[in-house]
């Protein structure tokens, strides 16, 4: 395991483990004529990784937008839970008060400051705890100064846990896929997520990459006790780490529960024996 | 601390800094030192071109933030320079303001109006912004030609000279003028992309969506970025009023506008010192070129009638040739240079 201690908490929620985190209800999203999520709604309960499965086109990159604002569903909303027992209504704010709550995220197909280096994406990753005037920054006085010091501290812990020491100068769109991925997870991270949403992070990768982000997914839940919602196609990565599965198909969800009921649910194994078939 | 095998930082502070080894702090003395005899060793006419460097430099440093670090295109620099000189010339002539509260307040005119013409940036991108902000400077245009009780229905405003310049020191006066000023305005511009502010303009600039994902307001960063922008080409126009003693509309055409988008194209786009860089070389080349004209133009006499043609499409051909060399600008050339020098004997 890790051999030094970690000062900063990676997890800022402060929902009791067990208790539901995130409340998803009867979202329906609709772009034209096509319906991309028809009725669909689950919990994500706090502290577990919860997989969302299914085929391509299923909608499953359509609902993590919706958690996380960048898409409105007509119908439905996705509430998030905070420990004193308020809740935010996430479907009705703009992304970046969203983030604001914690909800952090990585992209399907990479999204980052590609001119940036490493250490400037992840100090973005930082931006929601950072406050300071313009004046303050154009003197480089002040919080300005002060908060690039004090936050470096979280950012190099991150930059340590995803090993990513030897790349911390370097500008992110020169790297390898797999490096860029990881950066993707740890500038997710910084931010002190109260729920991750993870977009495919090992798609693309070869098996070794693969195990090494898997491998970080579950440090990442296991250290930090962050609630990770993971959208992954590689089964067998998907029945190993995750706590509770939840399948889409076309637009609707079909089955729900832990990795075994799943994996024998009647309708789940028609929709992959369907999508092979194809 | 710099050893042979590289910078050792000992502490986040440390890092932080603009320059860390002697061979940085040793190029900046020698730049302090250039910048400080220089007026003693050029003419008039070399230090009224220098002059103008350092206003250019701060209008080139002010667009670079909208368009090189922020990503949105703006054709309006020409507009925005005139509010500075308009508003700041009004204050002092007009409403008796002392000249530095006037150029605080063009400096804070000229950014409420960035802002404000950078309303269309938060729902358009890329050319369709361009063609927005060109409607900015023909409206800004429009405003300080046909509104007559800007200028007392002169159509241009003179501004006094300042009491304690002498006629013959005047560009030397300038001089010492100017570049505090222009140092200062630099040095802000290295600080903002130093602090969280100016990367959520980078991180705007490179991935929009990805910005609003980890909790930047896009809305606000983009306004603040043209205001900030504004800020400093609002300072640039203000100080050429007072240095050229008249304000009127032609100094501010479009012309001007993609002189100051070649300027940072040249120079690099998001680098502040490729600012600096392109304002220099876009100043300096043309003198040079009608320095060089002259000389020319006196032992060949048949060229001397189509000597004006033959330098502009030289100016063109000199920047397309900078280009071609290295697209992202001076900036990386110099960056270049210096990593030939560090290393050398040794190529990797
Ligand atoms: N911005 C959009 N505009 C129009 N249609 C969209 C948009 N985003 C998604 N869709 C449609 O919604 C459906 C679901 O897409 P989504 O990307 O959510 O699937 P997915 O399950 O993530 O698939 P994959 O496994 O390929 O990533 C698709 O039919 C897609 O074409
Ligand atoms: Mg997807």
């Amino acid at each position: 395991m890790l051999g030094r201690a970690y000062v900063h908490a990676l997890n800022s929620s402060t929902v009791p483990e067990g208790q539901p985190a995130l409340e998803i209800s009867n979202i329906e999203l609709r772009f034209g004529g096509v319906v991309a999520l028809h009725d669909v709604g689950f919990t994500v309960t706090q502290g577990h990784i919860h997989a969302v499965i299914g085929p391509n086109g299923a909608g499953k990159s359509s609902l993590l937008n919706c958690v996380s604002g960048l898409y409105h569903p007509q119908v439905g909303k996705a509430i998030l839970h905070t420990g004193d027992g308020g809740h935010h209504e996430l479907t009705k704010l703009p992304p970046h008060r969203i983030a604001r709550l914690g909800v952090a995220r990585s992209f399907q197909n990479i999204e980052l400051f590609s001119h940036l280096t490493v250490l400037e994406n992840l100090m973005l990753g930082r931006h929601t705890h950072m406050k300071h005037g313009v004046l303050q920054s154009l003197l480089w006085f002040g919080p300005a100064q002060n908060q690039e010091i004090s936050h470096r501290g979280i950012v190099e812990e991150v930059i340590d846990l995803l090993s990513l020491q030897a790349f911390r100068h370097k500008p992110v769109g020169s790297l390898a896929y797999g490096i860029q991925k990881r950066v993707e997870l740890g500038r997710a991270l910084v931010l002190q997520p109260s729920l991750l949403l993870l977009d495919e992070p090992m798609a693309g990768m070869n098996a070794e990459e693969k195990e090494d982000m898997a491998r970080y997914v579950l440090d990442v839940h296991e250290l930090a006790g962050v609630t990770v919602i993971l959208i992954e196609h590689d089964m067998a990565v998907v029945m190993d780490i995750s706590d509770r599965v939840s399948v889409l198909d076309f637009g609707r969800l079909i089955a729900d529960g832990t990795p075994a009921e799943v994996k024998t649910n009647p309708a789940v194994v028609e929709a992959y024996l369907g999508a092979e078939e194809h | 601390m710099a050893t042979a095998t590289g910078i050792h930082h000992r502490t986040y502070r440390a890092e932080l800094r603009l320059r860390h080894t002697k061979a940085e702090w040793a190029r900046l003395a020698i730049i302090v030192v250039l910048l400080l005899v220089v007026p003693y060793l050029l003419n008039t006419y070399w230090l009224g071109i220098a002059n103008s460097i350092l206003i250019a430099v701060i209008g080139a440093v002010g667009l670079n933030i909208l368009v090189g670090f922020t990503g949105q295109i703006s054709l309006g620099q020409g507009g925005f320079l005139a509010v500075g000189a308009y508003t700041s010339a009004i204050a002092s002539t007009r409403l008796g303001l002392p000249v530095p509260v006037a150029v605080i307040v063009a400096v804070f005119v000229t950014a409420g109006i960035g802002a404000l013409f950078g309303l269309p940036a938060l729902r358009l991108k890329g050319l369709y912004l361009a063609i927005a902000t060109l409607a900015s400077q023909e409206i800004i245009m429009f405003v300080v030609r046909r509104w007559g009780f800007l200028t007392e229905d002169k159509g241009y405003i003179e501004v006094p000279r300042f009491g304690f310049i002498e006629r013959e020191t005047f560009e030397i006066q300038w001089y010492w003028i100017l570049l505090p000023i222009t140092f200062l305005a630099v040095l802000m511009a290295r600080n903002v992309f130093r602090s969280s502010l100016g990367r959520s303009f980078m991180a705007v600039r490179d991935q929009d969506i990805a910005a609003e994902a980890i909790g930047v307001n896009i809305t606000r960063a983009k306004v603040t970025a043209f205001a900030l922008s504004s800020g400093f080409v609002g300072l640039s126009g203000a100080l050429s009023a007072y240095y050229t003693e008249t304000v009127t509309w032609e100094r501010f055409t479009l012309d001007v506008s993609v002189l100051y988008l070649a300027m940072i194209i040249v120079g690099g786009l998001g680098s502040i010192a490729g600012s600096v860089y392109g304002a220099i070389f876009m100043m300096l080349l043309p003198a040079l070129l009608t320095e060089l004209g002259d000389q020319v133009g006196d032992s060949i006499p048949f060229l001397s009638d189509q000597l004006p043609a033959i330098k502009n499409a030289l100016f063109g051909a000199a920047i397309i040739t900078f280009l071609l060399i290295e697209p992202r600008g001076l900036d990386r050339i110099w960056t270049r240079v210096k990593d030939y020098v560090r290393f050398w004997p040794f190529r990797y």
